[in-house]
Order: structure tokens, then C-alpha cells, then sequence
């Protein structure tokens, strides 16, 4: 996160002289983290502004388009930690369909262990969201029943749940870190995925921004409690020569960012039910929050790539 | 036989001083908060009992060693808020995903050390004795 990168990168993305990265303002609002902030990520580098600052900067028509990222929706979840996992979900919905996103992300957990007709319920409740396209990829509670057979037969037309396209000019990127979990061990990506994605990126331009969308983080987050990649280093090697990589994950149930290189990192809020943070809890799990406080721990993400900027403009929104 | 009398001299002794101890939790436990008192005085009951059962709780199997003889029937409940799995790591049983307060039961009919794990958080792991 050095100028000199900095600079390389406006050159290569034909940036204006709007490219400037305040080092100063990232640090100072790094503490805020998670709430009402913008991030923008411009030569793999963040950037933050309080929301409202950001809006008010925020140049309509200049973002070729935008994105949105759900996750951890966890369809048939009737914990103490949220009885309405539905409604949150109609609410979260509702968000994205207001932001008219190109196409949306799902980062996993679809569902809450493969109930029957959870899959059914998700998918239609996200008809609702209007948009044309909904790339998904597993969650462990989508696929531990069954080895992934009925979610690879419904999202990913039979394949192995990987997978990569283009839009606009930058290069997504789908991985599938939930199947094939060994006992004491962690998610992974396994071998032949690896060899994939190697290939995959091996005849992009350094200068092609990347976005990595895959459930568990693939950086070492609270490996205590299985969140992380065993094998993501590898994943992230052969994506170094990057300038601009964005890895957007699930699992954890809030967001946290992380810088390392030109290699940005974001979790995501679910839309059912919130975790406590790494450490501040026996385990993992739904935590209990007073009524009026969890829609505030729900959320969305809104993700923006403005052409010419390179950037990526990425805005996380609570339901309540 | 000389072995297993050794063996039961041993256990109960590990019984008395697991019953000391929990009682101490208990009262400890009993002025603070009443959920873990319940599930500290149901594992130590589960120890003296025949039909042994496994509690899973904050993502572990307690005991995480169970030995029964040969023919026993072991029990699991899960006392967590989210789904966990009791999955043998050599394929040979899986419960489904039991949510919470949901029961899995399942009988040993041949001797050997069984491992298993939770297919959902894999870092949970635990085995049956089976003599």
C-alpha cells in the first residue's frame, strides 16, 4: 500500500488526478469499521469515508456498475438469535432491489443444513430483488448432508461449484471452500480447484481488476475456530501479481477488512443471524442479541466499479 | 479380570472426583447462571450411566472419550443453537444435521476405536471406546 504502487497502477488504469490515496484518513477510519462507512479500493489499495461524505461525492453516472453481495442466509435457522430469518431475508431483498444492482453475489450458506425446500424458499425470495443474474457458492450447510449434490445440480449446472467470468472488464472470480471438510481440519480448496484457477487467470493483464467470491475467508480471520482457508495462501499466490484483487467472503457473520499487498479482504454480514467476534465467545455460533439491536447486525453489501477509476466502492448496510 | 477390577477401582474413583467437582461447579455455577449448572450436572450423570450419552456443546462432544463395551447404545443431543453432525471419520455412521435439542443414537456392536467429527465444524472431534 506504497505510493509508488499507487502510482503505478493510476498510470496503467488511466486514472485522473482523482486517484489520490489518503493514507491518514484509511488509518483514522479503519476503527470504524463496519458501520456507515464507504470503502474504496483502488489499485488493490482501501480507501474509507463516512457514508454520508462519500454520497455526497459519489458522482451519479460515472459507476459502469454496481453489485451486491448476500450472504449466510441460512433459510430453516429458528434460533433464539433471530425468529423472523425469513422476514430479515424479505428485508435484505428489499435493499438490493432498491440499489438495481447489474447482479448479485451469494457467498454461501444458503440455507440452514439443507432443510427440504430451503433452496426453493431462497431462490424465491430473491425473485424479488429483480435482477438478471445470481451467482452462488456454497456454504457447509448447504453441502454437508450430500457431498454438494443438490446444490451443484441446481447452481452450478452439475459442475464442482467454481467458476469465473467477466464483466466490464473485471475478471469474478467463484471458489468453493466447503466440501470435502476432514475431520481437525479446515476448508480448503483442494488441488484441482487450485490448478483451475491458475490457469484461469494465467492469460489476464496484471492490470485486469480481480474479484475472489468464496464462502469461508481465505485469510487466517480466527483459525481457533475453523475461519480460514488451509490452502488460500496458495489461491492468493497466484493472484500477487494482481494490482487490484477484492476477496469477498461469508461464513463469520460480520464485516471485517483486511489490507495485505494489492489484496484487499471483506466479510460480510448475514441476513439471519450474527456471530460474536473472533475470541469473545466460548464458540462460534448465533448470538443472542436484545431485540432491538439485531437487524443492526444484518446486513447487505453494495459493491461499485467505476469505469476509468479502477476502483471498487464498497459500501456495507445493516437492516436496522 | 485382575486388569479390568483395576480399571474399576480407577473409574470410580475418576467418578468420585468428577462428582466432587461438579458439585462444586454446580454451587458455584448455581448463583451465577442455571443453564450450565443443568448441563454440568447432566454430564456427570451420563458418566455413571449405562446407556452413555454425549452432550454437544460449545462446538465440542463432552465426554470426548467414551468407552462402552461391546453392544452399547450411545447417545448425542445437541445442546447448542446451530446444527452439528456425529460422522464417523471411516464412513462407517453419520447422523443427519441435528438441530438443537435433537437426539442421535447410535449401537456399537463390534469392538474397535471410533473417531468421529462434525461434518459442519470440522475442528470438533471425539471417538467411542468399544472393548
Amino acid at each position: 500500500m506504497d505510493t509508488e504502487t499507487m502510482g503505478g497502477r493510476e498510470r496503467s488504469a488511466g486514472e485522473g488526478e482523482r486517484g489520490g490515496f489518503d493514507r491518514r484518513g484509511f488509518l483514522s477510519c479503519m476503527a470504524w469499521a463496519g458501520t456507515g462507512l464507504l470503502w474504496t479500493a483502488a489499485g488493490g489499495v482501501l480507501a474509507a469515508r463516512p457514508i454520508e461524505r462519500a454520497l455526497a461525492e459519489e458522482r451519479p453516472g460515472n459507476a459502469s456498475f454496481r453489485f451486491a453481495q448476500i450472504s449466510d442466509t441460512h433459510v430453516g435457522f429458528n434460533g433464539e438469535a433471530n425468529k423472523e430469518v425469513l422476514g430479515t431475508l424479505g428485508q435484505a431483498v428489499a435493499k438490493i432491489k432498491a440499489l438495481q444492482p447489474a447482479f448479485v453475489i451469494h457467498t454461501g450458506d444458503l440455507t440452514h443444513t439443507q432443510k427440504p425446500g430451503a433452496f426453493d424458499t431462497l431462490t424465491e425470495a430473491l425473485v424479488d430483488a429483480r435482477v438478471d443474474r445470481i451467482f452462488y457458492v456454497p456454504g457447509e450447510n448447504d453441502v454437508f448432508a450430500d457431498g454438494g449434490k443438490e446444490f451443484l445440480a441446481r447452481f452450478a449446472g452439475g459442475g464442482r461449484g467454481w467458476q469465473s467470468f467477466d464483466y466490464q472488464g473485471v475478471h469474478f472470480i467463484g471458489l468453493v471452500n466447503v466440501l470435502n471438510f476432514k475431520a481437525g481440519g479446515l476448508g480448503s480448496l483442494g488441488h484441482d480447484q487450485l490448478e483451475w484457477l491458475e490457469d484461469d487467470v494465467a492469460g489476464l493483464k496484471s492490470s485486469t481488476p480481480i474479484v475472489v467470491f468464496a464462502h469461508v475467508p481465505l485469510w487466517a480471520v480466527y483459525p481457533k475456530w475453523g475461519w480460514v482457508t488451509e490452502d488460500g495462501g496458495q489461491a492468493l499466490a497466484y493472484l500477487k501479481r494482481f494490482g487490484s484483487v477484492t476477496v469477498l467472503n461469508g461464513h463469520i457473520h460480520q464485516v471485517m477488512q483486511k489490507v495485505e499487498g494489492n489484496v484487499t479482504f471483506h466479510t460480510a454480514m448475514s441476513t439471519a443471524f450474527p456471530q460474536p467476534a473472533p475470541g469473545a465467545a466460548d464458540s462460534p455460533g448465533p448470538l443472542k442479541l436484545p431485540a432491538d439491536q439485531v437487524r443492526r447486525a444484518l446486513g447487505v453489501r453494495d459493491v461499485n466499479y467505476v469505469a476509468g477509476q479502477s476502483r471498487l466502492a464498497i459500501v456495507d448496510s445493516t437492516l436496522g | 479380570m485382575a486388569n479390568q477390577r483395576i480399571e474399576t477401582t480407577k473409574t470410580w474413583t475418576r467418578r468420585c472426583l468428577f462428582t466432587g467437582a461438579g458439585l462444586a461447579v454446580m454451587l458455584m455455577a448455581a448463583t451465577l447462571f442455571a443453564a450450565p449448572s443443568d448441563e454440568r450436572a447432566e454430564t456427570t450423570r451420563t458418566r455413571s450411566d449405562a446407556r452413555p450419552q454425549v452432550v454437544i456443546s460449545h462446538h465440542k462432544f463432552s465426554p470426548a472419550i467414551v468407552n462402552v463395551p461391546v453392544g452399547t447404545t450411545v447417545t448425542w443431543v445437541n445442546r447448542d443453537d446451530e446444527p452439528h453432525t456425529v460422522t464417523s471419520t471411516m464412513q462407517l455412521f453419520t447422523s443427519p444435521g441435528l438441530d438443537s435439542g435433537e437426539v442421535y443414537r447410535q449401537t456399537f456392536t463390534k469392538p474397535g476405536t471410533y473417531v468421529y467429527f462434525c461434518t459442519l465444524h470440522p475442528l470438533m472431534t471425539a471417538q467411542v471406546v468399544v472393548k
